[in-house]
């Protein structure tokens, strides 16, 4: 059976979905402004 | 500065929320709504998406600014009733937990604004951030009674950020915007502080009502507001404001008036005459007139902003009175 969380570690699960939120948003609004800014055609040059 | 070692030690596990509320959220909200009217009121094409991380960008900006303030204030802000249910010194986040949230979350929104936008809006989120945490509240909050005449410019600009965002540049009309918080800060906020003075003289600040006392802060209020309230007119004659804000920016200016005359001429701040039987009851008494101000001041920015915003969504012709054709 799994141990209930203390006070501390609930906080830091808290913590840790919120910072993991906030890179997921910040990936999102550098990918839609790289598109935004570059266009769409930028995957379509040559590697 | 958060110098005594219990502030150091939270006494309870750190929440997201106390994080969040590091950032400030209700000065936050005031920031955005403010920032938005000066993008759109810039009439230029801009991006949807860009437009609003310009807006999320200056939000970020303004908590990263409190968080500071949060870090270095937490030692006088124990010592208010107002304040010390704050996270710092409330002991639930650590000080330097604090500061390195709000030197991070300045650098991201800074440089974020400033690659996906423009520069010129960046410097200028940057210069606020800058002048709000170090100017205002490491030198000016403990030094001067002028501390939030002053630092009130970290308030008034955004709107100025969000029109550059969407313009690149900084015309009249944005520093008009500008001027308008600027000159709202004072008797806004020494409303606020004749009620609360005795936390302030607590805690060593030196603002208005504890230095130059309640007498000369309420004359200040009124002098303020004689200056405030006709500038709040200025737009309609600069091709900024139409009929609506016009009407009411003037109605609520009247009561702005009213308000802040009946704190001119009351006892607000005044220690209660203790020769007197109803002195204290005359104190309480005025010192709603000051809540009153406060609240309405408030108020009034909000629906003037809010008029600003609504004519430029909807297409309203600015008045345009004294522009040449």
């Amino acid at each position: 059976m799994r141990k209930p969380l203390t006070e501390a570690e609930r906080a830091r699960q808290g913590r840790n979905i919120a910072i993991a939120l906030g890179l997921v948003v910040f990936v999102i609004l550098v990918f839609v402004v790289t598109i935004l800014r570059l266009g769409g055609s930028v995957v379509d040059r040559p590697i | 500065m958060a110098t005594p070692a219990t502030l150091d030690r939270p006494i309870a596990p750190a929440r997201w929320q106390d994080f969040l509320q590091l950032m400030k959220p209700r000065v936050m909200s005031l920031v955005v709504f403010t920032a938005l009217t000066g993008l759109v009121c810039a009439n230029r094409p801009i991006h949807p998406v860009l437009a609003g991380i310009a807006i999320l960008c200056i939000a970020v900006g303004a908590g990263a600014s409190a968080s500071l303030n949060m870090w270095f204030d937490a030692d006088i802000d124990a010592k208010m009733r107002r304040t010390r249910g704050r996270p710092v010194p409330a002991g639930r986040v650590q000080g330097s937990d604090a500061l390195a949230l709000g030197v991070i979350l300045s650098l991201f929104s800074t440089m974020l604004l400033g690659m996906t936008v423009n520069w010129l809006a960046a410097g200028l989120l940057a210069f606020t951030i800058f002048f709000y945490a170090v100017v205002y509240t490491m030198w000016l909050k403990r030094s001067t009674p002028q501390n939030i005449v002053i630092g009130g410019l970290a308030g008034a600009l955004p709107p100025v950020i969000g029109w550059a965002s969407a313009s690149g540049s900084v015309p009249f009309n944005a520093w008009l915007l500008c001027a308008i918080i600027f000159m709202w800060t004072p008797p806004h906020f020494w409303a606020l502080s004749l009620y609360t003075s005795e936390d302030y003289e607590k805690a060593g600040v030196p603002m208005m009502p504890v230095s130059a006392g309640p007498a000369s802060t309420r004359r200040q209020i009124w002098i303020y507001s004689l200056l405030f309230t006709p500038l709040c007119l200025v737009p309609a004659f600069t091709g900024l404001g139409g009929p609506g804000y016009l009407a009411v920016a003037a109605l609520g200016g009247l009561v702005f008036l009213i308000l802040a005359w009946r704190v001119y001429r009351s006892r607000a701040g005044d220690a209660p005459d203790p020769r007197q039987d109803d002195g204290l009851y005359d104190v309480k008494l005025a010192a709603r007139d000051a809540r009153n101000l406060f609240a309405f001041s408030i108020l009034y920015l909000t629906l003037i902003f809010a008029a600003l915003l609504a004519e430029h969504l909807l297409g309203v012709h600015p008045l345009s009175l004294l522009r040449p054709n």
